[in-house]
C-alpha cells in the first residue's frame, strides 16, 4: 500500500466508519442494544441499534476462535441476538422460547461458542419486530487458511428496508388490511390501457380471472413505502467504498431486510460471485444477482477506470432502490439508473400452468435453461397430469393443488399443476426472459439482467468444497408453504406455528426437505443450526446455504445432515410471514453421548422473524 | 388514537379467554367506513358507520356502530350499536353472532344477530345479517373499492334492509325494504389512516314502508350530497 492509499484508507475509515467492535482481549466482544436515532434521508425515527448507532455493527471473528460476547440490553423490553448462519450449540442460537429465555431489560447475557466456519454472516434480534426496527449487524469471519480468491479491499454492503412505521404497527395494519402497503395495485387507468393494448375482452377476462381468485398480480411486495439502506445509509446519503483503479474489491452483500428482495447490479462492472451464505462457491461471473431476504453473497469486482460506479439494488417489486457508490475518491457519484417496470405475477405463479404447452415453454425454457450446460436441473411439466384440489371458483392457497411428478434423483423439479387456462400472461416479456429453473415457467418474477447480461441463478451455484460426504437422503419431509393473503395468515402445511407440533429429526439422519410453494409470494426459508444443502442438480457440488428461497408455483429441495442436537427454529425469513405463522420448531433427538442436547420442555411459542 | 385505546381497553377483558398462548400479537383497530355530513336543503344530518375490533385470526370481537344525527332537532334518527363475534368459516368469509341495541329518538329495540361477512369473488365486500327481534330484519350490504388511481378510490355501496313483519312503531311494513345506494370518491391523504371523500347517498323506501314514511310527512326517497372521511387506525 502506498502512503497515499494508506492515507485514503484512513480517511475512509473515518468517513465511513462502521462501528467495529474492538476486542478487549482475543475472543472477547461486547454489544449493547440501544434505542437510536435513524435518519434515512427520507424520514427520521427512533429505531433500535447496536452499540448506540444506526450504522450496523460489524463483528470480526477468526475461524477457530472461542468467542465470548456480552450482550447488554438497554431497551425497556426483552431482546435477543441470533447469530444468523453460525453453527453453534443450540443454547447459544438466540431464539427466545427455543434456545433460551431471551435477555431481559437491563440484563447482560454472555454468549460463548467456538467459531467453526468462515465467511460472511449476520446477526439480528429474534424478538418481536426488533429486527425490522433496526436490530441487525454483520459478521465477518476470517478463515484459518488462504481464501481461494484474491482481493485488495473488503467492504460489507448490508442492505435493509427501513420503514417509517414500527414493525408492530406494520403487522397490525397488514392484519387489518392486507393490501395496506400495496400502492402498485392495478387501477381503472391500467384497465383502460390494457383494454387499448389487448382489447376489452382480454382485459376483462384477465381482471375477472384474478378477481375470481381474489388475488392480485401486483402482490409482489407486501410492504412498500420503505427506504432501502446500505450500511445504514439511504440512497441520498450514498454510502461510498473507495478503491484504487485496478484493485480487486470484495463486496459482502447481506440482505437484512424484513421483507424485501433486491436485484443488485453495478453498471459498468461484472461481479464474480465467490461465496453464497458464507460458503465458497465455484466462481461465477454475473451482471446482476437477486438476493433473498437473509441471504449473503460475496462478490469480487475489479474497476479499472478512474471513475465512480453505482451499486444499485432495486427491490424485486421495483418500488424502491438502495444506492451506494464505489469511487476512487470520496464525494464522487455515478449515474443512478431508473427503476425498471414493476413485475406482475402470472397464473404460473399461482401454481397453474398452461393447458397446452404453447409458446411459454419454448420462450421460458427452451432458450434460457438449456444454454447453461448439459447437467442442468430440468423443468418437468406434466402434460396430462390430473390436478388435485384445484378449485377455480374459490381458489384458496391451501386448496391449491400441485400435481406430483416423479423426479430423477438429484434433479430439482418444478412441479406445476396443469389444466387451467392461463390469463394475463405477458408472452412478449416471457419469450425474451432467460429462464431460471428456480422460477415457474412463465413466472412474472423470473429475473432478467438490466442490460441483457447474465443474471445469477441458484442453478449456477456449485460448492467450492463440499462440507459433507455426498450420500442419499434417509427420508423426505414435505413442507407445503401455505397462506391466506386476505387474512394475512401464513403457515406450513396449512398449520400456523401456534397450532403446530415440532418437526422431529433424528441425529445422524440426512433429511431431504421438499418445499412446495402454494402461495403467490416468494419465501426465503431459513433453518437454524444446520446447513441447508440446496439441490441444484449438482450432486456433491450442491451449494451449502442457510437460506433457500422458494419462488411461487415451484418446488425446491434441500438436504440437511442432521448433526446438531437440540431444538432449532425453522421459518420463512420475511418478518411478517414468520410472525403470522410460517414458522416451526425443529427438535433433533439423540446424538452421541455428551453431545446430545439436554432438551427441556419449553413451549414452542416464541417471537421473532 | 386515544379513542382507539379506550375501545381496546373496553373490549380486551371480553376477549382474554380466546387469546391463545401464542406470541402472535393481538389484532385491533378502528375502521371508519363513513363519518360524514349529508346535505339536504335545510335538514342536514351527520352519519357514521364504524367497526372497532380486537381479537385474533381465530376470533374477533367487533363493536359496530351506525348512526344518523339530525342537525335540525338535534336528535338521532338512527343509532345502532352492535357487539359482534366474528369467526372464520371459509377462506374468505367469517360467521357473525351478536347483539344489537337501537336507541334513536322514539322506540328502542334489541335484536340478536347472525350473519356472514367476507369477500366475494371480484372483490365485493359483503355483509349479510339476520336481526331477530320484536320485528326481524334481513340486511344485506355490498361494497366495492374501485381504484381510479392507487390513492383515488371510488367506493360504490348498496344496502337493502328488509323487515320481515309489520311494525307501525318503527314505521315499516313486512317485506317493504329500505334501499341505500352510495358512491364515495376518496383520496388517501395519510397512508390509509385518513381518506377524505365526497359523494352521493341515496335512500328509498318501498311499499308499506314508503307509505308510512309519507304519512309521517317524510319523502319516499332522499338524495344527499356527502362530505366526510374514511379512517383506519
Amino acid at each position: 500500500m502506498t502512503a497515499t492509499s494508506f492515507a485514503r484508507a484512513c480517511a475512509l475509515a473515518a468517513a465511513f466508519t462502521v462501528s467495529s467492535v474492538t476486542a478487549a482481549s482475543a475472543g472477547d466482544y461486547s454489544i449493547t442494544v440501544d434505542r437510536v436515532a435513524l435518519e434515512t434521508g427520507d424520514f427520521a425515527k427512533t429505531a433500535i441499534g447496536y452499540n448506540g448507532s444506526s450504522t450496523p455493527t460489524i463483528l470480526r471473528f477468526k475461524e477457530g476462535e472461542e468467542v465470548t460476547i456480552a450482550v447488554t440490553n438497554n431497551l425497556a423490553e426483552d431482546t435477543s441476538i441470533h447469530w444468523h448462519g453460525l453453527i453453534l450449540p443450540y443454547q447459544q442460537d438466540g431464539v427466545p422460547g427455543i434456545s433460551y429465555e431471551g435477555i431481559k431489560s437491563g440484563e447482560t447475557f454472555t454468549y460463548r461458542f467456538p467459531i467453526v466456519q468462515s465467511g460472511t454472516y449476520w446477526f439480528h434480534s429474534h424478538t418481536g419486530f426488533q429486527e425490522p426496527d433496526g436490530a441487525y449487524g454483520a459478521i465477518v469471519i476470517e478463515p484459518q487458511g488462504r481464501e481461494p480468491f484474491r482481493f485488495d479491499r473488503d467492504y460489507v454492503v448490508q442492505l435493509t428496508d427501513a420503514h417509517p412505521h414500527s414493525g408492530e404497527r406494520i403487522m397490525r395494519n397488514l392484519k387489518l388490511m392486507p393490501d395496506y402497503y400495496n400502492r402498485q395495485q392495478r387501477t381503472f387507468l391500467d384497465f383502460l390501457n390494457d383494454s387499448r393494448d389487448q382489447g376489452l375482452s382480454a382485459a376483462l377476462a384477465d381482471r375477472s380471472a384474478w378477481g375470481e381468485m381474489r388475488m392480485m398480480p401486483t402482490d409482489v411486495e407486501d410492504l412498500q413505502g420503505f427506504t432501502p439502506l446500505i450500511n445504514g445509509m439511504g440512497p441520498s446519503q450514498n454510502w461510498t467504498g473507495l478503491f484504487e483503479p485496478g484493485e480487486r474489491i470484495r463486496l459482502r452483500f447481506i440482505n437484512s431486510s424484513a421483507m424485501t428482495y433486491f436485484d443488485i447490479r453495478i453498471p459498468g462492472l461484472q461481479m464474480t460471485v465467490v461465496q453464497a451464505d458464507g460458503n465458497n462457491v465455484q466462481p461465477v461471473t454475473v451482471d446482476e444477482l437477486r438476493i433473498a431476504v437473509a441471504e449473503t453473497y460475496d462478490v469480487i469486482v475489479r474497476p479499472t477506470e478512474d471513475r465512480a460506479y453505482t451499486v444499485f439494488a432495486e427491490s424485486m417489486g421495483r418500488t424502491a432502490f438502495a444506492r451506494g457508490t464505489l469511487a476512487p475518491r470520496s464525494g464522487m457519484e455515478a449515474e443512478v439508473p431508473d427503476l425498471r417496470e414493476p413485475p406482475l405475477l402470472t397464473m404460473a405463479d399461482m401454481g397453474m400452468a398452461h393447458g397446452e404447452h404453447g409458446s411459454m415453454d419454448q420462450g421460458a425454457m427452451g432458450q434460457g435453461a438449456m444454454d447453461h450446460g448439459s447437467n442442468q436441473p430440468t423443468h418437468t411439466m406434466p402434460d396430462s397430469r390430473v390436478m388435485q384440489g384445484m378449485n377455480h371458483g374459490t381458489m384458496d392457497h391451501s386448496a391449491m393443488g400441485h400435481g406430483t411428478m416423479g423426479q430423477s434423483s438429484g434433479q430439482p423439479t418444478h412441479i406445476m399443476s396443469d389444466g387451467s387456462v392461463m390469463q394475463g400472461m405477458d408472452h412478449g416479456t416471457m419469450a425474451a426472459a432467460p429462464a431460471d429453473p428456480f422460477y415457474a415457467p412463465g413466472s412474472g418474477l423470473t429475473p432478467q439482467a438490466a442490460d441483457g447480461g447474465k443474471f445469477l441463478s441458484y442453478a449456477d451455484l456449485k460448492a467450492q468444497k463440499p462440507l459433507y460426504e455426498h450420500r442419499d437422503a434417509t427420508r423426505e419431509i414435505e413442507l407445503r408453504l401455505t397462506g391466506n393473503m386476505e387474512r394475512y395468515i401464513w403457515s406450513i402445511n396449512g398449520v400456523k406455528f401456534s397450532d403446530a407440533e415440532p418437526i422431529r429429526l433424528q441425529y445422524g439422519e440426512r433429511v431431504r426437505f421438499k418445499f412446495v410453494n402454494e402461495t403467490m409470494m416468494t419465501h426465503p426459508m431459513h433453518l437454524h443450526g444446520m446447513w441447508s444443502i440446496l439441490d441444484v442438480g449438482q450432486g456433491k457440488w450442491n451449494p451449502i446455504k442457510h437460506v433457500v428461497s422458494v419462488a411461487p408455483g415451484t418446488t425446491v429441495f434441500m438436504e440437511t445432515e442432521v448433526d446438531a442436537p437440540g431444538q432449532w427454529a425453522f421459518h420463512c425469513h420475511l418478518s411478517y410471514h414468520a410472525d403470522s405463522g410460517m414458522f416451526r420448531k425443529v427438535v433433533v433427538e439423540g446424538g452421541p453421548v455428551g453431545k446430545s442436547a439436554d432438551l427441556d420442555t419449553t413451549s414452542n411459542h416464541t417471537t421473532g422473524g | 388514537m386515544r379513542r382507539n385505546i379506550l375501545v381496546t381497553a373496553a373490549l380486551v377483558p371480553a376477549l382474554l379467554w380466546t387469546v391463545p398462548a401464542s406470541a402472535e400479537p393481538l389484532i385491533y383497530g378502528l375502521q371508519v367506513e363513513q363519518a360524514e355530513r349529508r346535505f339536504d336543503d335545510g335538514s342536514d344530518l351527520y352519519a357514521w358507520d364504524f367497526d372497532a375490533l380486537v381479537g385474533t385470526d381465530e376470533l374477533k370481537v367487533v363493536w359496530r356502530s351506525e348512526a344518523e344525527y339530525l342537525t335540525e332537532g338535534k336528535q338521532f334518527e338512527t343509532l345502532e350499536n352492535q357487539l359482534r363475534l366474528q369467526k372464520p368459516i371459509s377462506t374468505f368469509f367469517d360467521a357473525v353472532v351478536g347483539v344489537r341495541l337501537d336507541t334513536p329518538r322514539g322506540e328502542d329495540r334489541a335484536y340478536g344477530v347472525v350473519g356472514v361477512k367476507g369477500l366475494a369473488p371480484q372483490w365485493f365486500e359483503i355483509d349479510a345479517d339476520l336481526y331477530v327481534g320484536e320485528t326481524s330484519f334481513v340486511r344485506i350490504e355490498a361494497e366495492y373499492e374501485g381504484l381510479i388511481t392507487n390513492r383515488i378510490i371510488l367506493t360504490p355501496s348498496v344496502e337493502l334492509d328488509t323487515p320481515l313483519g309489520d311494525d307501525a312503531e318503527l314505521g315499516v311494513g313486512a317485506f317493504a325494504p329500505k334501499l341505500e345506494l352510495g358512491a364515495r370518491l376518496s383520496y388517501d391523504l395519510l397512508d390509509r389512516a385518513v381518506s377524505p371523500y365526497i359523494g352521493v347517498h341515496y335512500e328509498r323506501r318501498f311499499g308499506e314502508t314508503a307509505d308510512l314514511a309519507r304519512a309521517e310527512g317524510e319523502a319516499r326517497d332522499n338524495l344527499f350530497f356527502v362530505v366526510g372521511t374514511k379512517m383506519l387506525f
